[in-house]
């Protein structure tokens, strides 16, 4: 068995339970995110498939390509978004190597 | 949840067979205060039959070149009669590719000269099969809208959901209809486009994926239209051949059920259209048609027992297929529907 079930998905209202009000208030911010404003909702889609792959939730990759797709962007766009998203990640990563550069040259002659 | 589960066929083997659904569609119409019943008859949509020169992954007719199912002149007759005699204002013509069907010109002259205007949803690359090479020019003499699906504006969507080397095909036979004014300014002839998703997800909003046709088809391809609709994948036939294979056939069917949009019932082809058979039965949609779900009882079942204030009024049969047409923004032949 994994960790992580597909349905779960679908199953999201049930981390309501427990605490309502909390879960209608996030779901409520959680939908308007995604609506039509100064971003298309397409556009917003794209940004949250990026998101999505970045922070490596499959839940949230799942939603976020069918939502991407049903907003009409193709695998193209998609893959560019994803694209942009893990470079940014890597390129965070390797900006740190200039923390390593300025440790070495502080030791260094 | 489930108030009156439907009794479901699991096995299709090429039969008639429904999508599973947790709730009816009649249930879901009675929690929103709603029922379905039968507007004037506006649009007579002829099926000419299941024969057509492609084979498409998503098609809910199960048309392909192996079919011999086509319509007679006689049944054609009583379908020219039916529009004149009530004057039905819109001839649609569909199937399969109906041009393939000996007595295609036939009806749709005579259903002009029946004072109908006249639609034809037309697969683009018949135009290539033999006989057919001037049908942009009988088109436009008999002033046909026609309607053409193109599911995206690629090729490699196009050709894995239509048959590889559809798209091609498709584009050049769009520039035929360009050169004879179809979907150019100012020439009246009207060229549409039909988009469905390559897959089992809902379509975009309509205006914003038109806008994406038009700026890529002309960029790319110099080929203009006017309108794009967008048009829900019906889970039945083929389609649900693929939903079933590809392990989708659950969570598409609740996709369409969840997005179950009220607001759609009213503006719902089955409203307005009469399907008819190649043989002549009646049904309320093409997509029940496919599914032998015929007319009410209480009304004419061929079309020359057509008698407009027997099927004003009567009840739309539906079934779990009907979510297929109230999904989001709707989906009709007309594409969306609120």
């Amino acid at each position: 068995m994994s960790y992580y079930e597909e349905d779960d998905l679908h199953n999201f209202e049930k981390i309501g339970r427990h605490a309502p009000e909390l879960y209608e208030k996030f779901m409520a911010w959680y939908q308007a995110c995604q609506e039509d404003g100064a971003l298309s909702k397409r556009e917003k889609a794209l940004i949250g498939l990026a998101v999505a792959v970045t922070i490596q939730c499959p839940y949230c990759i799942d939603a976020f390509t069918n939502s991407s797709l049903e907003n009409g962007s193709n695998m193209e766009q998609m893959t560019e978004a994803m694209h942009l998203a893990s470079a940014i990640r890597g390129g965070a990563s390797l900006i740190h190597g200039v923390q390593s550069h300025n440790a070495h040259d502080k030791v260094s002659m | 949840m489930t108030k009156n589960p439907i009794i479901q066929i699991r096995p299709r083997n090429g039969k008639p067979a429904l999508p599973l659904s947790e709730i009816s569609f009649q249930d879901r119409l009675a929690e929103s205060g709603l029922r379905l019943r039968a507007a004037k008859v506006e649009i007579l949509q002829v099926n000419v039959g299941k024969l057509c020169n492609q084979a498409c992954k998503h098609c809910h007719v199960d048309a392909s070149p192996t079919r011999t199912e086509i319509i007679s002149r006689e049944t054609i007759d009583h379908c020219l009669d039916a529009l004149r005699k009530h004057k039905i204002p819109t001839l649609d013509i569909t199937g399969g590719a109906p041009e393939l069907v000996p007595d295609f010109r036939y009806l749709v002259s005579e259903g002009r000269n029946a004072g109908a205007r006249a639609m034809v949803r037309h697969n683009l690359t018949v135009m290539f099969e033999e006989g057919n090479e001037d049908l942009p020019e009988f088109f436009a003499a008999n002033d046909v809208e026609v309607i053409s699906s193109l599911p995206y504006f690629q090729a490699r969507q196009t050709d894995a959901q239509r048959g590889n080397g559809v798209f091609e095909k498709s584009i050049e036979a769009l520039r035929r209809l360009n050169s004879v004014g179809y979907g150019t300014d100012g020439s009246g002839l009207v060229l549409d486009l039909v988009y469905n998703p390559v897959g089992a997800y809902l379509p975009p909003e309509q205006k914003s994926i038109e806008a994406d046709f038009k700026r890529e088809l002309a960029a790319r391809h110099n080929v203009v239209f006017n309108n794009l609709y967008t048009i829900t994948n019906m889970p039945i036939a083929r389609y649900l051949d693929w939903l079933r294979s590809s392990k989708n056939e659950d969570a598409y069917m609740q996709k369409l059920i969840n997005a179950f949009n009220p607001a759609t019932v009213e503006g719902l082809m089955c409203r307005n259209t009469l399907s008819v058979e190649w043989r002549g039965n009646l049904f309320d949609c093409d997509f029940n048609q496919m599914l032998e779900i015929g007319v009410a009882k209480n009304v004419g079942q061929k079309i020359e027992q057509f008698e407009p204030s027997q099927f004003e009024g009567r009840q739309i049969m539906t079934n779990s297929h009907c979510f297929g047409c109230t999904a989001g923004a709707g989906s009709s032949c007309g594409g969306t529907v609120s």
